[in-house]
């Protein structure tokens, strides 16, 4: 049996008074491709910035590859992780934002360098090396020297997948990659996550709303509903057959046909 | 009666503009340490320590709120005279500190906009890619942040220009004090101040017309920023 590479164990997040999050367990497995399918407001982007480290749960914990995320110990004694600690873990896990989050005043090329050159310490020329074949396998081989800002939304979210590719994470997370976008640029944005999905060998977490895109591509897919797992399973099971009533109606919201 | 006297006016500026170097020099020592100074303040003030945030704060407004001349006399006259702690600064040393500390705590309010500019996106993806806390502010905060503060920061180096003369109360020998120097010997006033009144023009004018070049190419260098995250995470 393969341990999971990431866990979260009875993990709920309040925001001031607001519960969030109430108790979310959850096992994903080296190379598993899950997708977190629910209503706006129910959590699902709150469950991948805990696990990018971007907010801290209340209480429970996050296994990330056999490590307790947001706990350390020091002499014995159990403590709040220090940014130290996150840094060990964070390496292992990437992210794709809604917003892209491209950096403004770099080259698409400079964009994926940056990170592998002074975060990894990598070689400059093999980082540039990875960085060119990236940007080339999502279709923007000929737009090293440009900047985001003269890119449409399409091209700059697969600068996005590029740049945190080339870090070559374990666990990838995507937030609604392709909610930002124009609809007729949903499509290629799509066709990269699902090229990365059918040949990397690492974990995904992608949040969305393309249901079909979810059938396609997911191992696993959660319906998350006012804080809790409120179905899981492999994708048919989840997105064609189950018998939850607030599942159906969401469904019934987003399938087209 | 004669007011005017070219005659004067020509005896008295190769000695009024044997202060130009002075005024200058204080000028860019001063600017610089503000420049700098500006830096600690912006950074004291993230401490994420709430006592001693509301101490840097409240040390901040009442360094603005207390006249620059009060603490030029404060640093030159009354600190050597405290016991233990106290330091014998020259007029222009006490200068530099005192117009340059006064100076910082408005440019440490210009980086901070600067800071404040940037998005939040910015700084949650410099942490998704795993950046140590000095590359993020190196690599990815600074750069943006910095360059629309340049503008701002060019005007306050004409502020603090005109603020110069102050520290010929302390006995700096600028411009100033050496057309009143000049005044005092040759009772005449007229011709001497009027020089330092030109040279200001003629250096202000050029440098502020500089400035709004430079304010025009930043504002047309970044793209307007898409869309913000509304999430408070730093
Ligand atoms: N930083 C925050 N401060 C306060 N409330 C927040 C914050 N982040 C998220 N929330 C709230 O938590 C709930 C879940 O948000 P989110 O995880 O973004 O949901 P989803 O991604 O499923 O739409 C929402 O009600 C949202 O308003
Ligand atoms: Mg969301």
């Amino acid at each position: 049996m393969k341990e999971p590479i990431v866990q979260f164990n009875d993990v709920h997040k309040s925001f001031g008074d607001v519960k969030v999050l109430k108790g979310i367990d959850l096992d994903i497995n080296p190379a598993e491709k899950v997708a977190v399918i629910g209503p706006s407001g129910s959590g699902k982007t709150t469950i991948i910035r805990m696990l990018m480290t971007l907010e801290e749960p209340t209480s429970g914990d996050i296994i990330v590859d056999g490590k307790n995320l947001w706990k350390m110990e020091k002499n014995g004694k159990p403590l709040r992780a220090n940014e130290k600690h996150l840094r060990s873990i964070r390496g292992d896990i990437g992210m794709v934002f809604q917003h892209f989050n491209l950096f403004p005043h770099m080259t698409i090329l400079d964009n994926c360098m940056v990170a592998p050159i002074h975060v990894k310490k990598e070689d400059k020329l093999e980082v540039k090396e990875r960085a060119v074949q990236m940007l080339d396998r999502v279709g923007l081989g000929d737009k090293l020297e440009n900047y985001p800002s003269q890119l449409s939304g399409g091209q700059k979210q697969r600068v996005a997948m590029a740049r945190a590719l080339v870090m070559r994470p374990k666990i990838m997370l995507f937030d609604e990659v392709t909610s930002a976008l124009d609809p007729e640029l949903v499509g290629e944005v799509l066709e990269v996550i699902r090229d990365i999905a059918k040949n990397d060998d690492m974990a995904m977490v992608l949040v969305t709303h393309e249901m079909d895109f979810a059938l396609d591509i997911a191992d696993k897919v959660l319906f998350l509903d006012e804080g809790v797992i409120a179905e899981q399973g492999t994708a048919s099971q989840v997105i064609e057959h189950s018998a939850n009533e607030r599942l159906q109606t969401f469904l019934h919201r987003f399938r087209k046909v | 009666m004669n007011y005017w006297s070219w005659e004067t006016f020509a005896d008295a500026l190769p000695f009024v503009l044997q202060g130009l170097g002075i005024t200058v020099g204080l000028t860019i020592t001063t600017y610089l340490f503000a420049l700098i100074f500006g830096f600690v303040w912006t950074f004291l003030r993230r401490v994420p320590n709430k006592p001693f945030n509301w101490i840097v704060t409240w040390a901040m407004e009442f360094i603005r709120s207390t006249p620059p001349l009060v603490q030029l006399f404060f640093i030159y006259f009354a600190w050597p005279m405290i016991p233990v702690v106290g330091v014998s600064l020259s007029p222009f040393q006490s200068a530099v500190l005192g117009l340059g500390v006064h100076f910082s705590t408005y440019i440490g309010e210009i980086y901070r906009s600067g800071i404040e500019s940037v998005e939040k996106g910015q700084w949650e993806a410099s942490k998704a890619l795993n950046f140590s806390p000095v590359d993020k502010w190196r690599k990815i905060i600074l750069p943006q942040a910095l360059p629309p503060t340049i503008p701002m920061l060019g005007n306050y180096f004409i502020i603090m220009f005109k603020e110069v003369p102050l520290a010929s109360t302390i006995g700096v020998q600028g411009i100033l004090l050496m057309a009143n120097t000049y005044g005092a010997r040759h009772w005449a006033y007229l011709e001497p101040l009027t020089i330092v009144g030109i040279v200001f023009l003629l250096l202000s004018y050029p440098s502020a017309i500089l400035i709004k070049k430079l304010e025009i190419k930043m504002n047309t260098r970044f793209d307007k920023k898409t869309v913000m995250d509304t999430r408070v995470n730093a």
